[in-house]
């Protein structure tokens, strides 16, 4: 049996954000990097399958610059077979369509029975690459599944919808899920793991021999919203801070009264 | 200009974002024609052609079929855009349109700057004006950013569609949220933990504030999912929906979904040691504090008063 996993690397979302200097994406540096939250779920979901289906192999693909390789080992140490990286320094100029294209480049004539990819990613959130590689490679496709079970030729899982129902589905193999947050339980690297880690296969292509389709959009400009303005910020020491909170909460509400 | 809206309903109801599709049409100023798989006897109320195909039929989630009944009324109406709503069922159908029809996809517009669409980026940190290079574009609009212009009225002139292939993907019925536990609903203060409490035994801090408030206590969905609070305290669209006299959000980053079910409030005080978090944006209030120190210390001095 194998398997696909794509993950991303994206900064941490609590990070103070600058425009890099074209005015087209954020600033590259000064920032922490991580595994795509949802793809953390989309890991773990492989691995299970892995351990359930003990003949099966996890290839874990990310595209992005040297500096992802670091996320693609966290994903080794989870558990993950072998590491395909896309070499691409310029990944931030390409768009859902032709990330999705070169996946699906890379998969086609491999024989995946089930990839993962995540729901969205934390950063730009198109939601798209996805059903998109599943299109393209002509596969069947779920996304936003918060549930999944796997009897080596059907998938049973559920989509979660909105107001917390769910979907319940079934579909054959081969096929395409993206991953919701709260899927399963994304487990911590262990250190033997993040050893052994280091012994596993985690090779380089350029981009450039798998990028096949053009741009379909671009960013004209990005910015900061405006503040919508009105709020209070309040900072300095904590009793001082707490006082006025309940002075403004006595004038404002009618909850201390 | 013309866009092709598609609606949404679910066990044979019109969802509130099939209204939303309208009034975009509207701020477009655009022509349109609507699609839905739906039920006969309960059609959105919209003026103007609606191609119909029946959810007994089809299925409500069938995503090769939904397909192949939109590209046949594309074919048709040959669109310029067509919108559907960033939810469950428009993010899952909305790629593989624009892959068919070889269009751009453009993901949760929250507005139009100059014509062109405006998508978040980082949690709402940043945004981005986005130019389409595709004759056609296929877009998918956030709930609630394009309201509703009027209320909805008018009857469609209703073409039914029919005879699609069946679907690769099979499904086989709703599971309904878990009812009973605490009524969100009604508390008029909530106080909610979010990933910013880093560990369960913080929920009862939380709690504590709560209830020295006079309220009750919900969460955001990571704590939810990490399963230290029960889902029927999960506040956002995949949760409850409220709107208290106080909502006291601690350690919460303000992540649309979870806006989605708190900013409705009176009154929203956040407790965050991010300044930029996108919460401060609705809150009336944010407090630029650690949580573990903060919430414990004012809940002791409210339960002093
Ligand atoms: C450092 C950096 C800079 C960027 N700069 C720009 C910019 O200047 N302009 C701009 O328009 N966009 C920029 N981007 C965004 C960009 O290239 C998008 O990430 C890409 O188009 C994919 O879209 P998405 O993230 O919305 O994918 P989604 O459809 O939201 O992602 C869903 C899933 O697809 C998979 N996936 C997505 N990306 C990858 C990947 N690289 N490798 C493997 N799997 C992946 C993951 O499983 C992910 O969970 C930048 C991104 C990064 C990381
Ligand atoms: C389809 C879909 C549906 C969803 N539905 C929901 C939903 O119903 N409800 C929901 O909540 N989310 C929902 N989400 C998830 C949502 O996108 C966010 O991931 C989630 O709301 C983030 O939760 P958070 O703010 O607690 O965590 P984070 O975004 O991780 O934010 C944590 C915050 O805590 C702050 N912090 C950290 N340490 C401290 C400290 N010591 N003191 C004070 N502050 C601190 C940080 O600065 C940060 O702002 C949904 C997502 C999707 C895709």
């Amino acid at each position: 049996m194998k398997i696909l996993v794509c993950i991303k690397q994206v900064p941490d979302m609590e990070s103070k954000f600058k425009l890099d200097a074209a005015g087209l994406w954020y600033a590259r540096t000064d920032l922490a990097w991580r595994m795509n939250e949802y793809d953390e779920y989309a890991v773990e979901q492989a691995v299970q399958v892995k351990e359930q289906f003990k003949d099966a192999d996890v290839t874990v693909l990310c595209i992005g610059p040297e500096q992802v390789k670091e996320t693609m080992k966290k994903a080794l140490a989870m558990g993950c077979d072998r590491g395909a990286h896309i070499a691409d320094d310029e990944v931030w100029a390409k768009e859902p369509f032709e990330v999705a294209g070169v996946i699906a480049e890379f998969a086609r004539g491999k024989d995946f029975d089930l990839i993962f990819t995540g729901m969205q990613s934390q950063d730009r959130g198109s939601g798209q690459v996805g059903v998109l590689v599943a299109e393209m490679l002509g596969m069947a496709s779920v996304s936003t599944v918060v549930s999944f079970a796997f009897d080596g030729t059907t998938v049973t899982a559920k989509r979660e919808l909105e107001g917390g129902v769910k979907a319940c589905i079934n579909v054959k193999t081969p096929v395409l899920v993206t991953c919701q947050l709260g899927m399963n339980t994304p487990r911590y690297p262990t250190l033997p793991n993040i050893m052994k880690a280091k012994k596993k296969e985690l090779l380089s292509t350029p981009v450039a021999d798998l990028l096949k389709v053009d741009k379909r959009q671009e960013t004209a400009r990005m910015y900061f919203p405006e503040k919508k303005g009105g709020g209070q910020v309040l900072e300095g020491d904590l009793g001082e801070m707490a006082d006025r909170l309940i002075k403004i909460l006595k004038e404002k509400t009618a909850v201390l009264s | 200009m013309k866009i092709l809206l598609v609606a949404e309903s679910r066990e044979g109801k019109v969802l509130g974002g099939t209204y939303e599709l309208v009034a975009f049409a509207a701020k477009m100023q655009a022509e349109s024609v609507m699609f839905l798989v739906g039920d006969e006897g309960a059609l959105p109320k919209y003026d103007g052609k609606l191609y119909l195909a029946e959810a007994k039929a089809c299925g409500e989630y069938n995503p090769d079929v939904h397909k192949q009944l939109l590209l046949e009324v594309v074919a048709k109406e040959n669109p310029d855009m067509i919108a559907l709503c960033h939810s469950s069922y428009g993010w899952d159908l909305a790629p593989r349109l624009a892959f068919a029809l070889g269009a751009a996809q453009v993901s949760e517009v929250v507005g139009l700057a100059d014509g062109l669409p405006v998508v978040p980026v980082c949690n709402a940190k940043l945004r981005r004006d986005v130019k389409a290079k595709t004759a056609k574009t296929v877009v998918t609009l956030q709930a609630g950013a394009f309201g509703l212009s009027e209320e909805p009225a008018g009857t469609p002139s209703v073409e039914k569609l029919g005879g699609a292939a069946a679907g690769r993907v099979q499904f086989t019925g709703y599971e309904q949220a878990a009812a009973g536990g605490v009524d969100l609903g009604k508390a008029s203060v909530i106080v909610s933990a979010g990933r910013g409490i880093g560990k369960p035994e913080n929920v009862a801090m939380v709690a504590a504030l709560a209830k020295a408030l006079g309220g009750e206590y919900g969460a955001s969905r990571p704590v939810v999912d990490a399963e230290w609070v029960e889902h029927n305290r999960q506040v956002g669209t995949t949760g409850q929906t409220v709107a208290p006299k106080l909502y006291v959000a601690c350690g919460i980053s303000g992540a649309i979904q979870h806006l989605a079910g708190m900013k409705k409030s009176e009154f929203i005080v956040a407790i965050n040691t991010d300044k930029d978090a996108p919460i401060g944006d609705v809150a009336d209030v944010l407090v630029v504090a650690d949580l573990k120190q903060f919430v414990p210390l004012l809940t002791e001095k409210i339960q002093a008063l």
